[in-house]
């Protein structure tokens, strides 16, 4: 197949390059070895949640905080196009309605009921950011598996002093079958089952001023189900993302795929791309071996974007030895001896953590002189080196910036 | 790597060690969503298939199963989901035996044969609700089922009588499949046209079924004998090493992967084929890249939706019908962005499970009924037979919007 360009990776990172870069009308094709890790997330844009205490102003905090760390992606990129990227995407999937602004972290509820900092929330979270001597109702069907609202109950009112939290469990009649995550977001798309639910909600208020529910209100990104609930109850509702499957990132899934179909890109799941050809310091051809040939994609650029270890962005042997395997890249940041990796305290900052592709400005793979080992390749997101997302709460952040950031060099050296 | 061989079935069964339980097959499994009596493919795949020992099933409700294959399409851990469901379906055929229902509608090309001679009649008892009716309750099939016409002037009758054209050196073999032969030559007269106009001389052998709907329908002895018969009957000779270009897109991906994947059948001429087999478009494309593909067209002032099926999205060849296709003049082209229309080949005629064929189908209905388009464009036969049923909107495959951009009537 050919193409202008290819980017590898099919979640946040790989998407928004894609996008960013069909929508200049440039052609582009992504392959991916399946749905990138959207439907695992809760949908937020999280830029900088802990540094490593929380972050109340997150743009504001960024200076200081990459100063310290010249190798962070936010550094690399640079910090003035963190805005510009940030809000171009909060356009480019315009119909999830994110709220919020990037000098103030919101705290929201998750699925433990604990309070998470996000800079960005889509429409369907945002009153769940409530102040004190609040009464709100925390609700969920009785028997579904992914939500139970005395837990996420008892622990906000644990973390949020003032707060006046109460819980309610409705009776779902049904096989046990149908309360599964993606039964109930399609038939909460029904009015009859809507009714149902708000009647049942209504008689529980017992005088909350907003009702968190699980996110499962439709899969449908315009909020036509929440609103319609909010109408019958006469109250603001606020999801909260539950255990994967995770509607709110399916939603953002969902809208970058269809961004992406609008603007004429292509998407092929399914394809795992295995190994490369270059010739002339370049990059020339991708390859994928899904049977019965070796399909050989040939590109004038390529955007990687596969991930970190847990997608396969960096692949990790039993031996401890540590590889980026389409391009065979040079990962920075990895310690030198196998036994520094991981510390022994789980929450503790872990070494490894800050392993993967080191980059110049515009994103492209560095070797260990610092030298741009081709010049029509390009890495973003979760396969870059420095940062630590987990911790940080930064992983949505880096990988639409990084991707934004790539996109607009790949624009600026065609010129 | 280890340098140990391993078959591609024991590759697809040992791929189950790579599922991290993400749930990412089930948020976009079709069937799921819609009824309860599916528990989903990571439940019914990987998981289940560890108690799956000594030939044993413990899980019945995998034969709600669809096989549409998107779970395997979006597994990002490369999980052979549908390929170890589809083989845990065919292992419940074995324990538990089938229906006689299955054997027959598994079998379109001794359906074809009944059919032809008797076509008017068997067109009529097709629309005849009363024996429609008595059919659902003697047999088992739905009776608003969507069933094709047949014809008595079959493809291959056709070609019989056809004038030979002058001979090229640029020769493809074309795998029509049964539909095309049996109830839609028209599709078959279009892609020979397509591909003579491009100079390429069509050789048609005489060809049966691949064995597809009996390998949906777990039959998989049967499935294997089909495949092996088709493999030889493409791989005379005189044909020995020739593009093979397939127009019925899930019967192509019988050949080119799921006949080794998932039937297990072992055959260096099956893998020849596999490796030399081509979705109509994809070839087009390819000529198309290489600047090798006429582009003389005439208008076409039609607005046309694409739907591409299932097995059309699982050969990993992306949208080349759109590539093409939008190269003509005149069309206005949109392209739909749902996952199955419901029907997966036989499933959904299936009595008991009808309704959830048509609720799997539902948004891809309503995006239709959006567009209102004057065609809908889609590559699998059966698609375009369930699209048209829950539309109204008549369905073509799209190598018929290219003869006409190439002035054919």
């Amino acid at each position: 197949m050919k193409t202008e360009v290819l980017v590898i990776g099919a979640g946040t990172a790989g998407l928004t390059a894609a996008v960013r870069l069909a929508q200049a009308g440039v052609k582009v094709v992504v392959v991916a070895t399946g749905a990138g890790s959207l439907g695992l997330a809760p949908g937020t844009l999280d830029l900088l949640g802990y540094a490593p205490q929380v972050v109340e102003d997150p743009l504001g905090t960024l200076p200081e905080f990459v100063s310290d760390l010249p190798e962070h992606p936010y550094a690399r990129v640079g910090v003035q196009h963190v805005r510009p990227a940030l809000e171009w995407f909060q356009t480019a999937v315009a119909d999830l309605g994110y709220q919020g602004d990037l000098e103030r972290n919101r705290l929201l509820p998750t699925a433990l009921g604990a309070l998470r900092p996000s800079a960005l929330v889509p429409e369907s979270m945002a009153a769940g950011e409530v102040g004190p001597g609040t009464r709100i109702l925390i609700a969920s069907l009785r028997g579904f598996r992914d939500f139970f609202p005395q837990l996420v109950a008892a622990n906000l009112a644990a973390a949020s002093r003032g707060l006046d939290v109460r819980s309610l469990e409705v009776e779902w009649s049904g096989d046990p079958s149908d309360l599964a995550p993606q039964r109930l977001w399609r038939q909460l798309e029904q009015p009859g089952v809507r009714r149902l639910l708000a009647a049942s909600l209504r008689s529980g208020l017992d005088g909350a001023a907003a009702v968190g529910l699980p996110a499962i209100l439709g899969r449908d990104q315009s909020g036509d189900v929440r609103r319609d609930l909010e109408d019958q109850i006469g109250r603001p509702i606020f999801e909260i993302p539950t255990l994967p499957p995770s509607l709110p990132g399916l939603r953002l899934f969902d809208l970058l795929k269809g961004a992406l179909r609008r603007a004429g890109g292509r998407l092929v799941l399914g394809e795992s791309a295995t190994g490369f050809k270059a010739g002339g310091g370049e990059v020339v051809a991708v390859t994928a071996s899904q049977p019965p040939r070796v399909e050989e994609y040939q590109a004038g650029t390529f955007v990687l974007a596969t991930g970190g270890v847990g997608a396969g962005g960096i692949e990790v042997t039993p031996a401890r030895q540590a590889r980026e395997p389409i391009f065979d890249l040079p990962l920075a940041g990895v310690p030198r001896d196998p036994q520094d990796w991981f510390g022994s305290d789980y929450f503790a900052e872990q070494p490894f953590d800050r392993a993967g592709v080191r980059v110049d400005r515009s994103m492209r793979p560095l070797d260990p002189d610092g030298e741009v080992i081709y010049n029509n390749l390009y890495v973003v997101g979760a396969e870059l080196a420095g940062a630590q997302p987990w911790r940080e709460k930064s992983g949505e952040g880096i990988s639409v910036v990084t991707a934004v950031r790539a996109a607009d060099a790949i624009l600026e050296a065609a010129r | 790597m280890t340098g140990v061989e391993v078959s591609p079935v024991e590759w697809v069964r040992g791929s189950l060690d790579q599922c991290v339980k993400c749930t990412i097959c089930e948020s976009a499994c079709p069937v799921m969503e819609v009824t309860g009596l599916f528990l989903g493919p990571k439940t019914v795949g990987p998981q289940a298939e560890r108690f799956r020992t000594g030939g044993h099933s413990p899980d019945h409700s995998v034969d709600y199963c669809s096989g549409c294959g998107i779970c395997t399409r979006v597994c990002p851990q490369g999980v052979r989901i549908a390929e170890i469901n589809s083989r845990a379906k065919a292992q419940l055929r074995v324990e538990h035996g089938g229906r006689l229902r299955d054997q027959l509608i598994a079998r379109p090309e001794v359906m074809g044969r009944l059919a032809r001679p008797v076509a008017p009649l068997f067109n009529w008892a097709m629309s005849n609700q009363l024996l429609r009716a008595v059919g659902q309750r003697m047999v088992g099939i739905h009776r608003l089922a969507p069933v094709p016409r047949a014809t008595t002037r079959t493809l291959q009758y056709r070609l019989q009588r056809r004038r030979p054209r002058r001979p090229t050196t640029r020769r493809v073999v074309y795998f029509h499949g049964c539909s095309t032969n049996y109830f839609e030559p028209r599709v078959g007269l279009a892609t020979i046209a397509v591909l003579e106009h491009n100079g390429f001389q069509v050789e048609v052998p005489r060809q049966g079924c691949c064995g597809l709907p009996l390998q949906s329908n777990g039959l998989y002895p049967a499935a294997r004998d089909y495949i092996r018969r088709l493999t030889s009957q493409l791989s005379k000779p005189d044909l020995a090493g020739l593009d093979v270009i397939a127009t019925s897109t899930s019967c192509g991906l019988m050949v080119k992967r799921e006949a080794i994947e998932i039937l297990g059948v072992e055959d260096r001429s099956l893998e020849d084929l596999a490796s030399r087999t081509y979705d109509i478009f994809e070839f087009l494309r390819a000529r198309h890249d290489a600047g090798e593909l006429r582009t003389d067209f005439v208008e076409v002032p039609l607005t046309v939706a694409y739907h591409a099926p299932c097995q059309q999205q699982n050969q990993q060849i992306g949208k080349p019908v759109l590539d093409i296709l939008s190269l003509v003049p005149g069309l206005k082209l949109v392209e739909l962005d749902r996952g199955c229309c419901g029907i997966a080949g036989t499933y959904g005629t299936k009595v008991e499970k009808y309704d959830i064929a048509m609720r799997v189908g539902a948004p891809l209905f309503g995006d239709i009924s959006e567009v209102q388009p004057d065609l809908v464009l889609c590559d699998s036969e059966t698609c375009r037979w369930q699209i048209s049923h829950g539309t109204g909107v008549a369905s073509v495959h799209p190598v018929e919007i290219l003869y006409k951009a190439y002035g054919g009537r």
